[in-house]
């Protein structure tokens, strides 16, 4: 059977179709999931979506996090889950707690709006299992909150630890030591800002997103 | 009883604040000349009914704390003073 993946809808939410046809474009079986809901019955795996959940009011993420559907993930994840935020989910979960740090303006000021390069850092995460260490990936970001910030304790555990999955070649936002993806201790929730669900397909200019979709698919 | 709170959110020190540096690069090209340590945060402002400032004083450093700021970043400042004129049925 396809890989379900429920991919989280809060209002203002605006990725949630991209991500649904990255997901089926490569076998697995996309579901909306409505924030106000708290059911993952049938869900093999989790995506958060890019977007602006509930307007990006007070901070990205911070209403979000109160969602009944967040108190449904964070069970499934604590029971080891596969959990993927992407720009304002990676936002949300670490609003949520589910991943530490947090993510601050842009260090230029402006939203950012342009392909990428990722280099893989690690691929001992729900979301770059399938990922050669060492390889770069091209992938957009949109953003304007992508500026990575965690303080110096808790960039030493992510380092010593393994679990920044994913760095800048050319850093676009100030991000502290080029973060743009990181994951938790278990390893299956994995927050990033740089949109792969984007980059599926050579007719989007790139399908190197495919890879870390695959791993989700993989992983669940 | 009824108060004014008001939260004042800032960055933590160490945050980098790329708008208030923005903001103080600008200031000589206008003529403001000597000013220095530009931050940007936000003010946040509710009343609240309790029993007594104490309370209204922990409660509302309570929500500050678990919703208003996000403290891997941001500090903040509460206020509490008795709202003015009466409270409660007046109406």
């Amino acid at each position: 059977m396809a890989t379900a993946v429920g991919v989280v809808v809060f209002p203002g939410t605006n990725c949630e179709m991209d991500a649904v046809a990255a997901v089926e474009g490569l076998g697995g079986d996309g579901r909306l999931l409505w924030h106000g809901d708290e059911d993952l019955t049938g869900v093999d795996a989790v995506i958060v979506p890019g977007g602006f959940a509930h307007g990006d009011y007070l901070r990205p993420g911070a209403i979000a996090r109160f969602s009944p559907m967040m108190g449904a993930i964070a069970r499934f994840a604590a029971d080891g889950g596969s959990v993927v935020g992407i720009c304002n989910g990676f936002q949300v979960l670490t609003e949520a707690g589910l991943l530490p740090g947090a993510l601050q303006k842009n260090s230029g000021l402006k939203f950012l709006c342009q392909p990428t390069v990722l280099r893989v850092e690690s691929s001992d995460s729900s979301l770059t299992r399938r990922a050669a260490v060492g390889s770069e990936l091209l992938v957009p970001i949109n953003h304007f909150e992508g500026n990575y910030t965690c303080d110096a304790e808790t960039l030493a555990r992510l380092r010593d630890e393994d679990r920044i999955v994913l760095r800048y070649v050319d850093n676009p936002n100030g991000s502290v030591d080029d973060i743009a993806g990181v994951c938790n201790e278990g390893r299956n929730v994995v927050g990033l800002m740089p949109h792969p669900e984007r980059a599926c397909d050579e007719l989007l200019g790139s399908a190197d997103g495919a890879v870390l979709i695959s791993s989700l698919l993989d992983a669940a | 009883m009824k108060f004014d709170v008001m939260v004042d959110v800032r960055l933590r020190g160490g945050i980098a604040d790329p708008a208030g540096a923005t903001i103080e690069r600008a200031l000589p090209a206008l003529g403001y000349d000597g000013v220095a340590g530009v931050t940007v945060g936000k003010t946040v402002r509710f009343a609240i009914e309790a029993t007594d400032e104490a309370e209204a004083t922990r409660r509302s450093e309570d929500l500050s704390a678990s919703f208003l700021t996000n403290p891997v970043i941001e500090d903040a400042t509460v206020m509490v003073t008795p709202a003015d004129g009466p409270t409660g049925d007046h109406a």
